[in-house]
């Protein structure tokens, strides 16, 4: 792992579906065994620019034949990817990818576009806070919630490299807050470290979009005196156990920030090895079980409390239960 | 007994009856397209091809086919329409509005903050909408569920469906199919909207329908009834007469469509969203006010 945190909150001019597809036109130009396979859904993520090297394909729309498409190309030999919306790459293709993929040590990787809020104005029925869950319950799965083009591009280069295990990555698909450098190289089971002093007062463990909210966080509450740990949790299958208890250790409190439902996210991924290993106070940050609804993502972050404001507000929650 | 003389002159006032009624509907597709482009207009972008393709079949059902009441929308004795293209929710907006079951400036709020009027159809959210749909392939079994409730609670009432040429990739469309012919649900009639493009482009191009959907239909042991205009209001209107009186079997009835008709900056592009400029916007609502203008002024013409 080699990153450059950048941390500036700027919004990143390029789209993140790009650093997918820039990933693939040079995985495709080397690997002749390199496959995307789309749902009538290319235009969205632009892998139109993936059709001259012949292996990319349209399935049309038809999730679950196209994830069973993808376990035979796999058997055949194939490096294949698979891309829908996050909610149909999930709910619409599941047993699909359970069983022809994941139980039968197929590794295909699914790409799930529009995570969470990001799904904007697709509205309630497209807005999927449960890929990530379904995936997770997935035997020896890879779950990747990235947060931006360098992560992506990185991860779509490392995934592609994966035998037998099945993986799920989530893609935003426009431009988002850029946080790394170009060229940061990422390992899979391994959070990053992005703030950390030898006076933490609690860690804050997100991914994706909320990665950019926990920093803006911890620069607020600096202001106020109070230092917290930022750890980037990219990797929600399989979680860094190790860096999280040394987080709970380190610091004695931990709150989590996700675009997803936290009862069956990483939010439940921290519980669950923090109660097993090390039981801290854990607050969490992101969609109690409720469903999607339709609106500009800026809305829908504040109404799902998708915010640095809401980080901190666990933040000092989280300190007083210490 | 009628005489023949009696016969013919009252053939003649059935005649200029449907005359009138196609001339009404056509003025009624005329609003519908109108409203439904000021509606995704109000928000400068949306599904507008797949909402416009279907403005001519949705005029004819709510304004000749459907019993309905607007003012008690979950009527039980009422027929249901379902969009298991869900993306296409404006023009059912648009065409609810204009029916009076809620108040046209209403769907303006569309996809604004705690709308009741997102880009998919939502059951929970808008009055006389019976199912939710998005998920492209799942309204015809919902529907098919719904039409077999019917029977089973010894009503008459029918389910209209419509579904894209490209959501019929998807192999639930096909259970459904099954499950329909199987269980000889009359009361479900399926408009298939053929605009001969889905989001990526073309269907034949992207998923093809080897001898097409009328053929697949068929083969499902439904009665088929294929337009070759699927935009043109009599027709339409024709054939849903037809569909309801038949017994035994669902019937398909496959709608050769334009998508984006109507739209200036849409139609012919095969567009499936659409985020034109302020100035197009204004150009195509106007194309469209003047559309229904020259009907209404025709309309006149005939009444004098
Ligand atoms: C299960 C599912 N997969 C993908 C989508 C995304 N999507 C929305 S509309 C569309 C194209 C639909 O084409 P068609 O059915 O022909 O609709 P129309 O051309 O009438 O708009 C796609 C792929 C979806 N809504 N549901």
């Amino acid at each position: 792992m080699s990153i450059t945190l950048i941390g500036k909150h700027e919004k990143d001019k390029r789209a993140c579906r790009d650093a997918y597809v820039q990933a693939m036109a040079e995985l495709m130009e080397k690997d002749q065994t390199v496959v995307h396979v789309d749902t009538d859904l290319k235009s969205c993520i632009n892998t139109k620019k993936l059709d001259k090297y012949g292996r990319c394909i349209n399935a049309g729309i038809a999730e679950a034949n196209a994830m069973g498409v993808a376990a035979g190309l796999t058997a055949a030999g194939k490096k294949t990817w698979i891309h829908s919306f996050g909610c149909f790459a999930s709910r619409r293709a599941f047993d699909q990818a359970f069983m022809s993929a994941a139980y039968a040590k197929l590794g295909v990787k699914v790409l799930g576009s529009d995570p969470g809020v990001c799904a904007a104005y697709n509205g309630g029925t497209h807005m999927p806070f449960e890929d990530c869950a379904l995936y997770l319950s997935v035997p020896d799965a890879i779950v990747i919630d990235p947060a931006d083009y360098a992560m992506v591009y990185d991860l779509t280069k490392k995934l592609t490299a994966v035998e037998e295990r099945l993986s799920y990555m989530r893609l935003i698909r426009k431009g988002v807050v850029q946080v790394y450098a170009d060229g940061s190289e990422f390992e899979i089971g391994k959070g990053v470290t992005l703030k950390e002093s030898d006076h933490d007062a609690a860690a804050v463990i997100a991914s994706g979009i909320m990665v950019d909210e926990a920093l803006k966080a911890y620069e607020k509450l600096l202001e106020d005196g109070i230092t917290v740990r930022v750890i980037d949790m990219f990797t929600w299958k399989p979680a860094d156990e190790e860096l999280i208890v040394k987080a709970a250790k380190e610091t004695g409190a931990v709150v989590t920030a996700e675009n997803h439902n936290c009862t069956c996210g990483l939010g439940s991924v921290v519980a669950r090895v923090l109660s097993e290993q090390y039981p801290v106070p854990v607050e969490m940050t992101g969609v109690h079980d409720q469903f999607g609804q339709v609106g500009a993502q800026d809305f829908l972050q504040e109404a799902y409390k998708l915010t640095a404001e809401e980080i901190i507000r666990n933040v000092k929650k989280v300190i007083e239960r210490k | 007994m009628l005489t023949k003389d009696r016969k013919i002159r009252q053939a003649g006032v059935i005649f200029m009856q449907k005359a009138e009624k196609i001339q009404d509907l056509r003025e009624f597709a005329a609003e519908i397209r109108v409203e439904t482009l000021k509606t995704i207009g109000s928000l400068g972008f949306g599904h507008v091809g797949g909402s416009m393709s279907i403005a001519d079949a949705m005029a004819v059902l709510y304004g000749g086919i459907m019993r309905i009441d607007p003012k008690n929308p979950r009527w039980e004795g009422r027929d249901w329409c379902v969009l298991s293209k869900g993306h296409a929710g404006p023009c059912a907006y648009a065409t609810l509005a204009l029916k009076g079951f809620y108040d046209l400036e209403l769907t303006r709020t569309l996809n604004r903050p705690n709308t009741n009027f997102p880009s998919h159809t939502d059951r929970t959210k808008t009055p006389d909408v019976d199912l939710t749909t998005g998920s492209l392939g799942q309204g015809i079994s919902s529907a098919a569920g719904a039409a077999l409730g019917h029977k089973l609670s010894g009503r008459d009432n029918r389910v209209f469906v419509f579904i894209g040429d490209g959501e019929a990739d998807e192999g639930q469309v096909w259970e459904a199919a099954q499950f329909a012919a199987h269980y000889k649900l009359d009361n479900l009639i399926c408009l298939v909207d053929d605009n001969k493009n889905q989001l990526d482009g073309p269907v034949d191009e992207i998923m093809s329908h080897g001898k097409g959907l009328g053929a697949k239909f068929d083969a499902f042991g439904w009665r088929v009834i294929e337009l070759a205009d699927g935009n043109d209001v009599e027709a339409v209107y024709d054939a849903l007469q037809e569909a309801c009186i038949v017994k035994g079997q669902p019937t398909a009835i496959i709608l050769n469509t334009v998508k984006g008709k109507g739209a200036v900056f849409a139609e012919g592009t095969g567009a499936h969203s659409s985020q034109p400029s302020a100035e197009q916007w204004e150009e195509a609502i106007a194309a469209a006010e003047a559309e229904l203008a020259a009907i209404r002024a025709a309309k006149r013409g005939a009444g004098e």
